[in-house]
């Protein structure tokens, strides 16, 4: 782009070596490898040698059993976790957010801290930690239902097939709840002194007043905090990979889009890996995500209301 | 104020929220650091009660420290994440200030190709990303790592910093071409000081993904010199499955620093994300 620039007064090559870094880079690591991905998805590797195929590689994807049945059942998972998040993480956090943002409420900067103590932490330890404290040997979990008089309800959650998605799900919410607590509680911060007074003298208090005044004014954070979770949960694989391996158990009832992919492309146990049946799953997370962010950007933003104060 | 809304119930109300969700975040970081000083029988005889002069033991530490390389991961990490960091910021405060301060064609279409890496992650281009380091010889080195997580932090640094460089008053920086500085000191003397309380925001949001990373470790450079911290817990923890002391020192071990520098850095994280930054 920087070498177009050719206006009347002479060539500013200041702006191009401002540009220059950040779009080699960007371009060299993450534009062209990403380009490169899609193309290979449409090749096959034959007799050590890449051929063209089409779409065959999409049709072994959904059609073969050898690979569709993974697929879907990855597929499947991947929307399961994602509905979990919706469910769960938004509305917590705006509950959370908007009690924080209460005026005069004592210790809410202690409150904020402590809650994003989890978003900041790897998947690995929280993997473990949460696998050491759900694990029947160690014995937490029921010990803590006990004091609630639940003890009978405790199963190893992560090692039953009905459950362990949905407690991975949980997990990973009880991870990221920290972003959109913050999200909204800037949201809700910015929202202007007036407004609430206004609705206050109207005799809108309370709760009506969250409803009917706070929320629609924060939707959009919503929406920018729904589409953030769609692109981190259709991109997820660090949790599932350390608490359940590459293998996704039990007997694949774990198994997301990251976790297949990385057992396609990099292989593991008896699996070769295959680059190019690994490019065919990323390009189709790709279009997954591209399509996301297209309904967010041009269905979701456009129609919710933006209040300039 | 709104007087009319505070009330004691309500205040106790949610305190009792906030307390609550603060115990459910905080206690499997708490249980696991507490139980890590103790004897073996003391985690599994009472894993909810504090480490007593009884049940207190070191052996966890000493395993991990006596078998992981971790002081030799941790430098990896270290390289890494400073490497990447120092990168996003210059180049990303660079292509910042080129985009907002500067009128040429193609500016707003430049702005969105550099805003396309914000929602789309770069762990799809993974396949490519290896061929490209295996024919350039980087498979297995630090410089891959960083190569990488460089590229994954730009677009996000771009976005923000030139949002916040468009608030740097033009006067100043046209008194500055007055007295005949170069753009280039403008931009280096001028501009990146006043924009610095917003380049150690994208430095907090940079970091955190960067350090916490497992995938890029794994598949690009799992060798032994260049593991990872993340990696190298990640691989510990999975030979040492049946011998908690370690697991539960090796997992504080890996959470400590990251927790120091959030609670130095918190404010400033904080104050980041609520000041508006990401929007």
């Amino acid at each position: 782009m920087a070498a177009q620039t050719r206006p009347k007064r002479p060539f500013r090559w200041h702006i191009a070596v401002f540009l220059a870094p950040a779009v080699l880079v960007y371009t060299a690591i993450m534009i062209l490898p990403l380009a490169g991905t899609l193309q290979l998805s449409l090749f096959r590797n034959v007799d050590q040698s890449q051929v063209f195929v089409g779409l065959d590689n999409f049709r072994t994807l959904f059609g073969d059993p050898n690979w569709s049945v993974n697929f879907w059942n990855a597929l499947r998972n991947n929307v399961w976790f994602f509905i979990i998040h919706m469910l769960v993480q938004n509305p917590v956090g705006v509950l959370l957010a908007a009690i924080l943002s209460s005026p005069k409420l004592r210790f809410s900067a202690f409150y904020r801290t402590a809650i994003f103590v989890p978003t900041i932490l790897s998947f690995v330890i929280v993997g473990f930690a949460w696998k050491l404290i759900l694990s029947p040997l160690w014995g937490v979990a029921p010990h803590l239902l006990d004091f609630v008089g639940l003890k009978s309800l405790f199963t190893p959650w992560l090692g039953k097939e009905q459950y362990a998605l949905t407690a991975l799900s949980l997990i990973s919410v009880w991870q990221f709840i920290g972003i959109p607590m913050m999200l909204i509680y800037a949201a809700l911060l910015s929202i202007p002194e007036e407004v609430i007074e206004a609705a206050e003298c109207d005799g809108i208090t309370g709760l009506s007043q969250f409803w009917k005044i706070k929320l629609p004014l924060i939707l959009p954070s919503i929406g920018i905090i729904s589409i953030l979770t769609f692109v981190g949960n259709f991109n997820a694989f660090d949790l599932i990979y350390t608490a359940q391996g590459a293998l996704a158990g039990p007997n694949y009832s774990t198994d997301i889009l990251g976790t297949f992919l990385y057992r396609a492309f990099f292989g593991f146990q008896l699996q070769v890996g295959d680059p190019n049946m690994g490019a065919t799953i990323a390009t189709i997370m790709f279009l997954i995500i591209l399509g996301g962010v297209c309904v967010y950007l041009f269905l979701i933003q456009t129609r919710l209301r933006r209040y300039q104060f | 104020m709104s007087i009319a809304t505070r009330s004691l119930p309500r205040t106790i109300g949610a305190h009792a929220i906030l307390l609550t969700y603060t115990a459910i975040a905080l206690f499997p970081v708490v249980l696991v650091i507490m139980n890590s000083f103790k004897s073996r029988a003391g985690i599994f005889g009472a894993p909810l009660t504090p480490p007593t002069p009884k049940t207190f033991d070191m052996i966890g530490y000493t395993t991990v420290i006596g078998q992981g390389d971790f002081i030799h991961y941790f430098q990896n990490s270290l390289v890494v994440t400073v490497g990447s960091l120092f990168f996003v910021l210059l180049f990303g405060a660079m292509a910042a200030f080129a985009l907002s301060e500067y009128r040429f064609r193609g500016n707003t279409l430049m702005g969105l190709y550099l805003a396309l890496g914000i929602m789309i992650p770069i762990r799809l281009a993974t396949v490519a990303i290896l061929q490209l380091m295996v024919a350039s010889g980087l498979v297995n080195t630090l410089t891959a790592l960083i190569l990488v997580y460089t590229a994954q932090g730009l677009p996000l640094a771009v976005f923000i910093l030139s949002e916040f460089m468009k608030q740097v008053s033009d006067d100043l920086k046209n008194a500055g071409r007055i007295d005949g500085l170069s753009e280039y000191t403008i931009f280096f003397r001028l501009v990146v000081p006043l924009v610095r309380p917003s380049m150690a925001t994208v430095a907090v949001f940079t970091m955190i993904p960067i350090w916490n990373d497992l995938w890029f470790p794994l598949i690009l450079a799992p060798s032994e010199e260049t593991k990872t911290v993340t990696l190298g817990a990640q691989l510990f923890l999975g030979q040492f499955v049946t011998n908690w002391n370690a697991i539960l020192a090796a997992l504080s071990l890996a959470i400590l620093p990251v927790l120091i520098l959030y609670v130095i850095f918190s404010r400033q994280l904080i104050r980041g994300i609520t000041s508006g930054a990401v929007k």
